[in-house]
C-alpha cells in the first residue's frame, strides 16, 4: 500500500529499489483512476507528463544525481501555472487557459525530482473556504462523502487524503492550507508570507496570499517546504533569507518552549468536542516539556471584517485582468466593447467572486476609501502589533484551526457570515504575514480535527519541530479515510 | 489667436517623458521602437495570470537625477498604486504608477520665454508609471487592433503648477523640459516616437476675477508645434463658448492635428473613479541620502548653469549662449570649435550662423553634419589668423560641406586661397583701381567718403577675395587722402 506511507517512507522504498518512480506513479494513476476513489480531486490528471517525469526520476536515480524529492508523486492546485497544461484556479473564466510558462513552486518541486500527477480543484480563484465555489464542482471529504473537504485547496487536501498522491501544493490566503487540511486530517502549512515565491501563482489577494504544502506529517510537510522556499527576484515580495534544511531541525527538544493559547480563540464558537481534542493536544505537547501560558490578542475580533475588506480590494484590481481580451472566457459575439467586457465577466465568474469584485471596488471607490480601506490597513497594523508583544513572552501560538469539523455539503450556502467565520481563527496569520500550520489532533464523531500553531517571522522550523515532536507520541496523522482504505 | 481682451489664461502641463531604459519598468521586454506589433511583449506586459512585476532598477536614478536638477525633495519613501480602469490597451485592467507618495516632489525651473525674460515655473510633482498599449483603430475593419509593444514602458510623469498665461510660455516650458531630460541623459527625447507628450490643462477667467475657470484637458500631444496649436485653438473655444453665454465642461480632449481642433474623448473613458490603492505587488522604494549623492556628484552641466558660463568663460551674447546651449551635442560641437579655433565669439558666429543655418535649409540633424567640429575649427584658425578672410572662409566650409575638400590647409593651399596682406602686392592694385575711377576718387576727396567701400570692394574682386578686407581699407584710405 505505497499510497499510505509518508514521503520519507516512500524516498525510503525507493532509494531501496522496491519500486521504480514510474511504478509508483502508475499506482497512483491507477487509484486516481479506480471508481472508488473519485472525489472529484483533480480538474486535470497529467497521465502523460507523469510517467515522462517518473521515468525521468528513475533514470536521475540510476546516474546516482536524485533530487529530494525524486520520484514522488505530487499535485498541484489548479491555481499554479504549469506549462503547457490547463492553469483554471477553478474559474470557467480560464477553462481553456493553458500557461505559457511554470509558477516557481511548479519549477523548484520539478527540479527536485517530483512528479506532477495532476491538477487539483479548489474554490474559484481560491475563494471559499468549503470548494463549493469550483466551476469543477464539489469535491468531496474522503472521511465522509456527503461533507466538504474545507477550502480552497480543497482537492488538494482531498487528494493526499485518499491517497490519490503522497502530497499536494495548496494556497492560503485566508485559511485556504490550514481548514482543508484540519478538515481531511493532514498537515499543512502557510509559511510566513513571502518565505515561498508567488510568481506563476494565480493572484486572489496578493498581500495575504502565500503557498504551501499540504502532506501526512511535519516531516513530509518540512520536506516540501524546503524545496518549495526561497528568494525569486520575479516575486518582489519574496523574502531574501537563507532557507534551512528544515528536517534537520526535526529532531530537537521542544523541554522549555514557550506555548501561548489565545484566550480569544477558546470563546464561543468552539465546538465543545473539537475544544477537548486541541486541549488533549496540548497536555501532549505539556508532557513533552513545553510550557504553556494564556495570551491575549485584543484585536483577533476585528480579523474578519479587516480581512473582507482587504482581500476583496486587492482582487477586485487583481481580477480587471479577467476581461475576455487577450485570454480566458470570451462571450459570444460581443455587440461593442463594453458587452463584451460585461457578459465575458458575467458569463464566465461565479457568483462568490463576483461578490467579492464588488464589494472590493466598492471599498476603494472615491468616498469609502478612507472608511474602509484605509481602516482595515490600520486594523492590520493593530494585529500585527498584537503578535509581536505576544511573541515577547511566547514562541509560538496554539488554538484550533477551524470552529469545528468539516461541515455537509450545501449546509452553508446562502449563509456568506456562517462561511466567513470557518477562518475566523486563521486569517489573523495571514494579515500579520506569521507562518502557521494545522496539525490533526483528533477525531470527532468519525472527523478530523485539527490545532493551528503559529509563530514568528520566518519560524517555520520551530512550527514544524513542535508539530514533528506531536506526532512522534500521537498517531492522529496515520489515519486513513476509510473509503480509501481499500 | 482671435482676441483674449478681457480674459486671463492659465495652464498647467503633464508631461510624459519616456525613460531611456535598455527594458520596460516592470519586465525585461525591450522597449526598441517600431518592433513589428505585438512581439515585444512577454507575459508580464500581456498581465497573464500569475505574473508578477518586479521594478526595472535602472528608472530611480533617472527620477533622482530628475528631481535633483529642479531643486525638488526626493522622497525617502515612494509608492507604487493601482490605478484601475478597463481599456483594451490596459492589459491588467490597472496601471501601475505613484499616487500618494510620487518619488519626486516640488522643485522649479526657470524657462526662458520668447521675449528674453525668464520666468520660474513651479513643479508639482513627477511621478514613475508604466505606459499603456497602443490601440489601433484603423486597418481593422469594424474592429480595433491592439499593439502591447508600449505597455510598460517606464514613464515619468512631470506635473507643473498652473502657472503658464499662454500657449506661447507653456510652449518654452515644454521645450525646456525636454531640454532638460536630454541633457540629464533620462529620456532621448525623440517626440516623433512618442518619448515626450504633454497633455495640457486649460482655463480661462475674466481679467481680475480670483477664482480660476473651469479646465480642460487635451491629452497625449506629440509636438511643440501641436502644442501651441491645441492651447490656441482650445483658448479660443472657451472664450467663445463663455462670450456666448456658455459654460466649460471639465473634460478630457484630443487635439486632431488634421483638423487642427480639439475635441472631447468619448465620455466613458473619461468619468472614471480611479480606485487607487497601493500596489500589493511592490514594495515601497527606499532611497537613502548616500544614493542620492552619488547621483548629485554624476550630475552633468545644466543648460541654465552652461548658458551662464558660455556667456562668462567665452563672451558670447546671452541669444547666443542659449541658441549654443540648446541640446548637449550642440554645446559640445560648439565648444570644440572655440578650444581649437582659437576666438570663441568668430567659431560662435560661424556655429550659430553658417552650421545651424545649412543644417536648418537641409534639414539635417547636427549628428549628420558633413563637416565635423575639428574642420570648424580649422576653418577659424585659418580666419583668426588672417590666412584667409571670411568669405573665402565660407567657400572652404561649402567645399568642406560637399565633400570636395577633406581638409582647410589642403583646400587652402591647393587652391590658392592664401589672403593677401602684404602691403607691397596690393599697394599696386589700389593704385590702379584709383586710376582707373579717376571720378569717384574726386567725390571721394570732396568729401564722399561713403565711396571708400567702392573702391575696397574693386580692389577684392581684382584680388579674388583674397585681400585682407582691412588691410585694403587701410591702403585704399590713405591713397586717396594722401594725394588730396
Amino acid at each position: 500500500m505505497p499510497h499510505k506511507r509518508t514521503i520519507t517512507g516512500l524516498k525510503t522504498a525507493l532509494e531501496a529499489g522496491e519500486f521504480s518512480a514510474e511504478e509508483l506513479t502508475r499506482h497512483y494513476l491507477d487509484r486516481i483512476a479506480d471508481p472508488s476513489n473519485q472525489y472529484n480531486a483533480y480538474i486535470t490528471v497529467t497521465e502523460e507528463a507523469a510517467i515522462q517525469g517518473a521515468r525521468r526520476a528513475d533514470q536521475e536515480r540510476a546516474e546516482g544525481l536524485p533530487g529530494l524529492l525524486n520520484g514522488i508523486p505530487i499535485a498541484h492546485k489548479d491555481i499554479f501555472c504549469t506549462k503547457g497544461i490547463k492553469t483554471s484556479a477553478g474559474s470557467m473564466m480560464l477553462d481553456n487557459f493553458i500557461a505559457p510558462y511554470n509558477a516557481t513552486v511548479v519549477e523548484k518541486l520539478f527540479e527536485a525530482g517530483a512528479v506532477m500527477l495532476g491538477k487539483t480543484n479548489m474554490d474559484e480563484f481560491a475563494m471559499g473556504s468549503s470548494n463549493e465555489n469550483s466551476y469543477y464542482g464539489n469535491v468531496a471529504n474522503p472521511w465522509d462523502p456527503g461533507r466538504v473537504p474545507g477550502g480552497s485547496s480543497g482537492g488538494s487536501a482531498a487528494a493526499v487524503s485518499a491517497g490519490l498522491c503522497a502530497a499536494a501544493t495548496g494556497t492560503d490566503t485566508g485559511g485556504s492550507i490550514r481548514q482543508p487540511a484540519a478538515f481531511c486530517g493532514l498537515t499543512g502549512i502557510k509559511p510566513t508570507y513571502g518565505r515561498i515565491s508567488r510568481w506563476g501563482m494565480i493572484a486572489f489577494a496578493s498581500s495575504l496570499d502565500q503557498a504551501g504544502p499540504l502532506t501526512r506529517t511535519a516531516e513530509d510537510a518540512a520536506l516540501m517546504l524546503e524545496v518549495m522556499a526561497g528568494y525569486d527576484n520575479r516575486d518582489s515580495t519574496s523574502i531574501d533569507a537563507n532557507v534551512p534544511e528544515y528536517t534537520r531541525i526535526l529532531g530537537n527538544s521542544i523541554k522549555g518552549l514557550r506555548i501561548g493559547l489565545c484566550r480569544e480563540y477558546f470563546e464561543e464558537g468552539l465546538d465543545s468536542t473539537s475544544e477537548q481534542l486541541i486541549l488533549d493536544a496540548i497536555l501532549v505537547l505539556e508532557n513533552l516539556g513545553a510550557i504553556i501560558s494564556d495570551v491575549s490578542l485584543p484585536n483577533s475580533r476585528h480579523c474578519i471584517p479587516a480581512y473582507y475588506v482587504i482581500a476583496p480590494a486587492e482582487c477586485s484590481a487583481n481580477l480587471s485582468r479577467y476581461d475576455g481580451v487577450r485570454f480566458g472566457y470570451r462571450c459570444e459575439s460581443p455587440a461593442d466593447l463594453d458587452d463584451l467586457y460585461k457578459r465575458s465577466r458575467s458569463e464566465a465568474l461565479g457568483e462568490e467572486v463576483k461578490q467579492r469584485i464588488l464589494v472590493g471596488a466598492f471599498t476603494l471607490s472615491a468616498g469609502y476609501y478612507e472608511a474602509y480601506y484605509r481602516k482595515a490597513q490600520q486594523i492590520r497594523r493593530l494585529i500585527k502589533n498584537d503578535f509581536q508583544a505576544v511573541f515577547e513572552n511566547v514562541d509560538i501560538l496554539l488554538g484550533p484551526t477551524t470552529p469545528g469539523p468539516a461541515f455537509k455539503i450545501g449546509e452553508k450556502a446562502g449563509d456568506p457570515i456562517s462561511m466567513y467565520l470557518q477562518d475566523i481563527y486563521t486569517i489573523a496569520s495571514n494579515l500579520a504575514g506569521l507562518p502557521a500550520m494545522s496539525v490533526p489532533a483528533g477525531m470527532n464523531a468519525g472527523l478530523p480535527v485539527g490545532f493551528q500553531l503559529i509563530g514568528n517571522y520566518l519560524e517555520e522550523g520551530r512550527l514544524l519541530n513542535t508539530a514533528h515532536q506531536f506526532q512522534q507520541q500521537t498517531d492522529w496523522h496515520q489515519m486513513f479515510p476509510p473509503q480509501g482504505d481499500a | 489667436m482671435s482676441t483674449s481682451d478681457g480674459w486671463e489664461v492659465t495652464i498647467g502641463l503633464e508631461i510624459h517623458v519616456q525613460l531611456k531604459t535598455s527594458t520596460k519598468i516592470f519586465s525585461g521586454a525591450s522597449i526598441k521602437f517600431g518592433a513589428e506589433p505585438n512581439t515585444q511583449a512577454c507575459a508580464i506586459d500581456l498581465g497573464m495570470p500569475g505574473v508578477l512585476p518586479a521594478v526595472n532598477a535602472e528608472v530611480y536614478p533617472k527620477a533622482v537625477a530628475f528631481g535633483l536638477a529642479v531643486g525638488a525633495k526626493i522622497s525617502m519613501i515612494s509608492v507604487f498604486d493601482r490605478k484601475n480602469y478597463f481599456y483594451p490597451d490596459l492589459p491588467k485592467g490597472y496601471q501601475i504608477t505613484q499616487m500618494d507618495y510620487p518619488i519626486v516632489q516640488g522643485g522649479q525651473v526657470d524657462i526662458p520665454l520668447p521675449s528674453g525674460a525668464v520666468k520660474t515655473i513651479h513643479i508639482t510633482r513627477a511621478h514613475l508609471e508604466e505606459d499603456a498599449g497602443k490601440s489601433l483603430h484603423e486597418d481593422f475593419h469594424g474592429m480595433t487592433g491592439i499593439d502591447l509593444n508600449r505597455a510598460g514602458t517606464p514613464l515619468l510623469e512631470i506635473v507643473s503648477e498652473p502657472e503658464m498665461c499662454s500657449a506661447a510660455e507653456a510652449v518654452a516650458y515644454a521645450k525646456y523640459i525636454h531640454q532638460l531630460v536630454t541633457y540629464l541623459g533620462v529620456s532621448d527625447g525623440n517626440m516623433s516616437e512618442g518619448s515626450l507628450r504633454c497633455d495640457a490643462n486649460v482655463s480661462i477667467k475674466r481679467t481680475g476675477e480670483s477664482e480660476l475657470g473651469t479646465r480642460t484637458e487635451t491629452k497625449n500631444v506629440n509636438s511643440f508645434r501641436f502644442l501651441e496649436r491645441a492651447i490656441l485653438f482650445e483658448i479660443d473655444r472657451q472664450i467663445s463658448v463663455l462670450e456666448n453665454g456658455g459654460r466649460i465642461i471639465q473634460e478630457t480632449r484630443l487635439y486632431d492635428p488634421d483638423k487642427d481642433e480639439t475635441r472631447p474623448m468619448r465620455s466613458k473613458e473619461t468619468a472614471t473613479d480611479y480606485r487607487y490603492f497601493p500596489e500589493p505587488d511592490l514594495l515601497p522604494v527606499c532611497i537613502d541620502e548616500a544614493y542620492i549623492q552619488a547621483i548629485r556628484e554624476t550630475m552633468p552641466e545644466l543648460p541654465n548653469d552652461k548658458k551662464t558660463r558660455f556667456q562668462h568663460e567665452y563672451g558670447l551674447s546671452g541669444a547666443d549662449a542659449t541658441t549654443l546651449t540648446g541640446s548637449v551635442d550642440l554645446a559640445d560641437y560648439f565648444e570644440q570649435v572655440a578650444a581649437s579655433g582659437g576666438n570663441p565669439r568668430l567659431a560662435a558666429n560661424w556655429v550659430r550662423v553658417e552650421l545651424l543655418g545649412k543644417l536648418n535649409s537641409e534639414g539635417l540633424q547636427l549628428s549628420e553634419a558633413p563637416v565635423n567640429a575639428k574642420q570648424l575649427g580649422e576653418i577659424v584658425t585659418r580666419i583668426n589668423d588672417n590666412t584667409i578672410s571670411g568669405k573665402i572662409a565660407k567657400r572652404v566650409f561649402d567645399a568642406l560641406w560637399s565633400g570636395e575638400a577633406t581638409s582647410t590647409d589642403e583646400f587652402i593651399e591647393v587652391q590658392g586661397l592664401q589672403q593677401v596682406s602684404d602691403s607691397s602686392e596690393l599697394e599696386p592694385v589700389v593704385d590702379a583701381i584709383i586710376a582707373a575711377n579717376p571720378k569717384q576718387a574726386g567725390q571721394y576727396r570732396s568729401g564722399k567718403t561713403k565711396l571708400l567701400g567702392f573702391f575696397v570692394g574693386q580692389v577684392m574682386k581684382e584680388t579674388g577675395g583674397k585681400a585682407n578686407p582691412q588691410q585694403v581699407n587701410q591702403i585704399v584710405k590713405s591713397r586717396l587722402e594722401d594725394a588730396g
